[in-house]
């Protein structure tokens, strides 16, 4: 009896809704966390387990493949943030304005590509980037009167390949990022601005822009991670972990390659443990410059 | 948009002008739209095509759009819901991944809602923390974490389970995030009224608070069946059993470098889009909303 009136006190209560995550986050979160790093230091066999200090670490420093997947990740999440967020950003400023007719309609058919998996979507785009001139892109470039092209044997145009993947499976969820923060923005700002004989450039420079800076934020904070951990699209559009001359190969590819091809277990957490770093230094660094650290301390 | 003065200082023969201007420019917004929905939607349309052809061709010629109507037949769909050995395989597939989605879509939207209820709802010492703990939780891409947590699903023995791919991802953050976004707005005088009546903290929770809370469960439960259906990476790893395989995987197995299950392939994967695209259509809605409170104070 004593037990059931304090589990339906007003004081536990809390804790026991908030129970599951506290255990989820303890045994899929910290747990798994530190035992990323503490595996970073290790040399894990199949029956033994060695400690091997920085061993790993020094080993990637001089791991041509693991730099090769680095330029390669860094590459991809710099052009996806070039193009991933002013084209979505604008696109939906277009689309806030009065002048679009059949709003919805557009809207539905640009988040489509969300909806279909990896699978789908890295196969249909690698059978159109083949490089028989019968593929869907060499048969443009004849239309164009150009050479038809091995897209996906070729660093530079399997990064078109690549980065087109992206573009079309991202601008429409982007842009409904945006959209939603262009919502929020009160829209006697913009009449007011127009008593005053602001023009349109300026309206979208000195209002928009400002406003809609949480939201820029936060597409460019998961742009950032999401272009770092880029692995499923590159697996599929090659059909495989490998790819001529590692021009598909990114730092979770390699960790996947290293991790679970060659069960070196211990390697492949050294990789993940520089991507984490590299992922938050580089976020932190952006939060910084987009002052939002300064604002919380107001 | 680029209207510069207010109207009440135009002439009526200006104001005619500007209409015509603002027509003009309201075409070419629409045009654009349509052109770019028709570039988004191109590789999903080659593919449907694609699917009343022989699955042979994609790997000789690649895909293009062909529209050559007298060669297409439904061999691939007739194949597919012929009930041989094959057909029943992708059944197998299309029911895992059903059930799967829906176990996922039900326990995590259940789990979610009683944590963020917890932290919004009561003020307790961990409050604080525990959102700061959501938050931070979502600071790590989960590709950094899957070697560790792949070792430990296997020690605690729940490799090749259902088990294994939910319980990782159960405290979602996003949705806990967006739960607790959501119930800020709700009044909280709720929780006292019910108090009075003699209603204990659970039966709250579930009966009071939980109806109201259904816009939420509706923008969260499409999101969280978008993800799950089309979930690859860490399915891929914990399911063992051909006998469990989900639709992405199940398909992935398909790419075999010869093409020789092409036909499968092209016409799985467009059936594959059609239970998530139906989901899509019906409650498109509640998506900008679930995607807006990630966004807007992100």
């Amino acid at each position: 009896m004593k037990a059931k009136k304090f589990l339906y006190s007003q004081k536990t209560a809390p804790y026991v809704f908030v129970l599951p995550f506290i255990l989820s986050f303890i045994i899929f979160w910290v747990y798994p966390l530190i035992s990323a790093i503490v595996m970073s230091f290790q040399n894990i066999g199949a029956i033994t387990v060695q400690w091997v200090g920085f061993k790993n670490y020094a080993k990637l420093l001089k791991d041509s493949v693991f730099h090769i997947a680095l330029a390669n990740s860094f590459e991809y999440m710099l052009f996806t943030c070039l193009l991933l967020i002013p084209f979505p950003m604008l696109f939906a400023v277009l689309m806030d304005s009065n002048l679009v007719k059949a709003k919805g309609v557009w809207k539905a058919v640009l988040y489509i590509p969300a909806l279909t998996s990896v699978v789908i979507s890295g196969t249909l785009f690698r059978l159109m980037f083949s490089e028989y001139k019968t593929g869907q892109m060499n048969v443009l470039m004849t239309q164009l009167g150009l050479q038809t092209v091995k897209w996906l044997k070729i660093k530079w145009t399997s990064e078109i390949a690549l980065l087109l993947l992206c573009c079309w499976r991202w601008t429409g969820v982007n842009m409904l990022y945006f959209l939603s923060g262009l919502k929020s923005i009160d829209k006697e700002l913009y009449e007011s601005a127009e008593m005053d004989g602001a023009s349109g450039w300026s309206k979208f420079r000195y209002i928009t822009l400002p406003l809609i800076r949480p939201t820029t934020i936060y597409v460019l904070t998961i742009s950032i991670y999401a272009g770092l951990a880029m692995f499923l699209e590159s697996f599929m559009l090659w059909a495989g972990n490998s790819s001529p001359n590692n021009i598909g190969l990114t730092i979770v590819g390699y960790l996947y390659k290293r991790g679970i091809e060659k069960d070196q277990m211990g390697y492949a957490c050294a990789v993940g443990v520089v991507l984490m770093v590299i992922g938050l230094i580089i976020n932190f660094i952006q939060l910084y410059l987009n002052g939002s650290f300064k604002k919380e301390e107001k | 948009m680029t209207d510069k003065t207010s109207s009440k200082a135009i002439p009526e023969s200006d104001k005619t002008g500007m209409h015509a201007k603002r027509g003009v420019l309201s075409v070419i917004a629409t045009l654009w739209f349509a052109i770019l929905s028709a570039l988004i939607f191109f590789p999903i349309f080659a593919g449907l095509i694609a699917s009343f052809r022989p699955g042979r061709e994609l790997i000789r010629r690649g895909l293009s759009v062909n529209l050559d109507i007298s060669t297409m037949n439904l061999n691939n769909y007739n194949y597919l819901m012929s009930g041989n050995a094959d057909s029943q395989k992708y059944w197998m597939w299309f029911r895992n991944s059903l059930y799967l989605t829906l176990l996922t879509t039900v326990l995590t939207l259940l789990v979610c809602y009683f944590v963020a209820y917890g932290i919004t709802m009561y003020e307790f010492k961990l409050k604080n923390l525990l959102f700061f703990l959501v938050i931070a939780t979502m600071m790590v891409p989960f590709e950094i974490l899957m070697l560790p947590l792949y070792k430990e699903v296997i020690n605690l023995k729940l490799i090749d389970t259902t088990a294994g791919v939910i319980l990782p991802g159960l405290c979602a953050a996003s949705t806990i995030f967006f739960f607790h976004q959501y119930m800020l707005s709700l009044p909280k005088e709720l929780l006292d009224a019910g108090r009075i009546d003699g209603a204990n903290e659970y039966y709250i929770a579930v009966r009071i608070m939980m109806p109201i809370t259904k816009p939420a469960f509706s923008a969260m439960a499409i999101l969280t069946a978008m993800g799950s259906w089309n979930n690859m990476l860490w399915p891929l790893l914990v399911y063992r059993s051909a006998s469990k395989f989900t639709l992405t995987i199940g398909l992935n197995t398909l790419l075999t470098p010869y093409g020789n299950n092409y036909d499968m392939l092209i016409a799985g994967s467009m059936m594959a889009i059609v239970p998530i695209l139906i989901l899509f259509l019906a409650f498109q809605r509640y998506i900008i909303d679930g995607m807006t409170a990630g966004a807007v104070k992100g």
